[in-house]
């Protein structure tokens, strides 16, 4: 889960993606759509909507109706409103354990692909021996003993498990563009590393980044999921979605509309992340990053 | 090859040593003295001793990893403290649960990956490849977590297909037929899985391989398209495969773990949440280093095997 679909980044940049590929109207579709969900997650208390703990046991299990537009849950609160509060988890996760691999891996990732030499060789050796540690299990492991859980720690752990792989990545990317014509010519015309590397490299190598880090957001968000499936992420009464469908589990066959909506909640914000990320990279026609 | 080998081996000794050096220190980010949070605040002396003599907690600590190093080369994980049985024989319990539902799943998902990948590869961009494509890319962003709960919803719960619910496992000495059928949801949804990935890599790399010179060549001297398929253009296209199940191992295991956990089969998967949630922390930490071991060992067979199916690689 952690790192099939950055390993399948990683593996479709090697794909030749068609020149140019216009963006798309479903491209738009899936950005309003994580507009939204963002949205919704800033803005969760402002809305009009009802308290995702209140527990209302005049309304136990009701499916979807005027009142409750996704239904109730076995304790009567608002799936829906759980369902927007719960987008707060799993964005606040997926995002902050992303900029701390890109704030870490990106930065040590041009800078070794930049300078080459021992510096590169040994970095490399060992992202590659850290990379080899199944990230999840790892994941698993330090959270089960790092107690008690909080969502910061969920962050920092997870970021910390990402940094191999974004390094790999940005590391890969700025190896392609380092030796091309115009990297040399501002070298030769005697411009600062510092200027190289912010003038002439980042802008080359900022659409696998940011496309890299979309995928790497759903990647995490899905792991997050996992782990509050596995209730291991954030404590109960505060949904998630992993732990809204961790909870829907056990009451599978009363109320079906409990595991569906989270589900469909997190696998449509995956899609639209995933698509996001995979279009941005074809639009830009990264053929010459080899992986 | 020797050569390549030789260093590749090196450097599964020194992510072995991290590894352990991880799996030791867990124990450590323990809030408080290990012992008394392993134990709890009733634990007896004679079990204070034991783990005392386990952990080496009277020592400083880096002579603590080299007794617990000296434990587990001796294959002794510790005691659960919880059911009183050793950690390895907890586990030698557990892992042929795992293995097998791996095994199974990745028998599936090779089945149904190389076929419809070839079909795709030999016409890129055709309503097919086209379908295939797209329904790849959906199963990639459904989380194996959310596909057994589908699964389980639907087969046995809604259509009522018996032994495939929570808590139907049993053990495949006692009736094998039941026995497959309890694992077959879990072994169907990590094949999912493992045939979104595969399927994407072998077809891809597939399309690259048939733009080839030699491909030209044997279409020149006339080969059936399904012997050139087969006997030039799949093997080559095999590294990218194995690598990609290579890859793969490691979260396949962990959503094996989820999987597991739904349906209650004491895998190492449940064996581990059950620990986390009881504090069983040995048994934890044990899970753990095995399977960190595990995958690493696995990842460097598949290396091994690569080299044999493509030995260019080994002598670049």
């Amino acid at each position: 889960m952690s790192n099939f679909s950055l390993e399948e980044a990683a593996l479709m940049m090697v794909e030749k993606p068609e020149k140019g590929e216009p963006l798309g109207l479903f491209f738009w579709i899936c950005v309003f759509w994580i507009g939204l969900n963002v949205f919704g997650a800033i803005f969760a208390n402002l809305l009009p909507l009802p308290n995702p703990l209140y527990e209302n046991f005049n309304a136990i299990n009701i499916g979807p109706g005027l009142h409750h537009i996704f239904g109730t849950d076995d304790l009567g609160r608002d799936i829906f409103s759980r369902i927007v509060y719960g987008s707060r988890v799993s964005i606040t996760v997926g995002i902050g354990a992303i900029v701390i691999g890109f704030g870490i891996g990106a930065p040590l990732g041009m800078l070794a692909a930049y300078r080459r030499g021992r510096f590169d060789a040994i970095l490399t050796t060992v992202m590659y021996v850290l990379l080899a540690f199944p990230a999840i299990i790892a994941t698993i492991a330090v959270l089960s003993f790092w107690t008690p859980r909080s969502m910061f720690k969920i962050i920092v752990v997870i970021g910390i498990a990402s940094i191999p792989l974004v390094y790999r990545v940005i590391r890969t990317a700025t190896l392609s563009v380092a030796t091309k014509d115009y990297v040399i010519a501002a070298k030769v015309q005697g411009a600062t590393d510092r200027r190289i590397l912010m003038k002439e490299l980042l802008p080359n190598i900022a659409p696998i980044a940011v496309s890299f880090f979309l995928i790497g957001v759903a990647t995490v968000i899905t792991l997050e999921g996992a782990l509050a499936f596995l209730g291991l992420s954030v404590n109960p009464p505060t949904p998630s979605w992993g732990n809204m469908i961790n909870e829907a589990r056990t009451v599978l066959s009363q109320n079906v509309w409990l595991a569906f909506f989270p589900s469909l909640a997190l696998c449509l914000f995956l899609i639209a992340l995933n698509f996001i990320g995979d279009r941005i990279r074809s639009h830009f026609d990264v053929t010459e990053v080899k992986l | 090859m020797l050569r390549y080998l030789t260093k590749r081996l090196m450097l599964l000794v020194g992510i072995v040593f991290v590894i352990s050096v991880g799996s030791f220190y867990l124990i450590h980010l323990l809030p408080g003295n290990p012992a008394t949070v392993i134990l709890g605040f009733g634990a007896t002396p004679e079990a204070k001793a034991i783990l005392y003599k386990q952990l080496g907690l009277s020592k400083p600590i880096y002579l603590q990893y080299f007794v617990w190093l000296g434990n587990i080369m001796r294959g002794n994980l510790g005691i659960s403290f919880i059911s009183q049985t050793t950690v390895a024989s907890v586990i030698r319990s557990a892992l042929p649960i795992d293995a097998e539902i791996i095994v199974i799943s990745q028998i599936m998902a090779f089945a149904a990956a190389i076929p419809t990948a070839m079909r795709s590869a030999r016409k890129p961009d055709g309503i097919l490849d086209r379908v295939l494509g797209a329904t790849s890319f959906t199963l990639l962003s459904i989380p194996p977590y959310i596909l057994i709960v589908v699964l389980v919803l639907f087969i046995s719960l809604k259509l009522g297909v018996s032994a495939t619910g929570p808590s139907a496992y049993v053990p495949f000495a006692t009736d094998w037929i039941t026995n497959l059928e309890s694992l077959s949801l879990p072994a169907f949804t990590l094949a999912t899985v493992s045939y979104v990935i595969y399927y994407r890599v072998l077809r891809s790399d597939l399309i690259a391989t048939l733009q080839e010179e030699f491909i030209t060549m044997a279409r020149s001297k006339g080969i059936s398209q399904r012997r050139i398929m087969w006997r030039h253009a799949f093997r080559p296209s095999s590294v990218a495969l194995l690598g990609a199940a290579s890859v793969n191992i490691g979260s396949l295991l962990a959503a094996g773990f989820v999987v597991q956990y739904l349906l209650q089969i004491p895998g190492l998967g449940y064996t581990l949440i059950l620990a986390i949630n009881e504090s069983d922390f040995l048994v934890v930490q044990g899970i753990v280093l095995t399977v960190s071991v595990l995958v690493v060992a696995i990842n460097f067979f598949f290396d091994f095997v690569i080299n044999i199916v493509d030995p260019r690689i080994s002598r670049e």
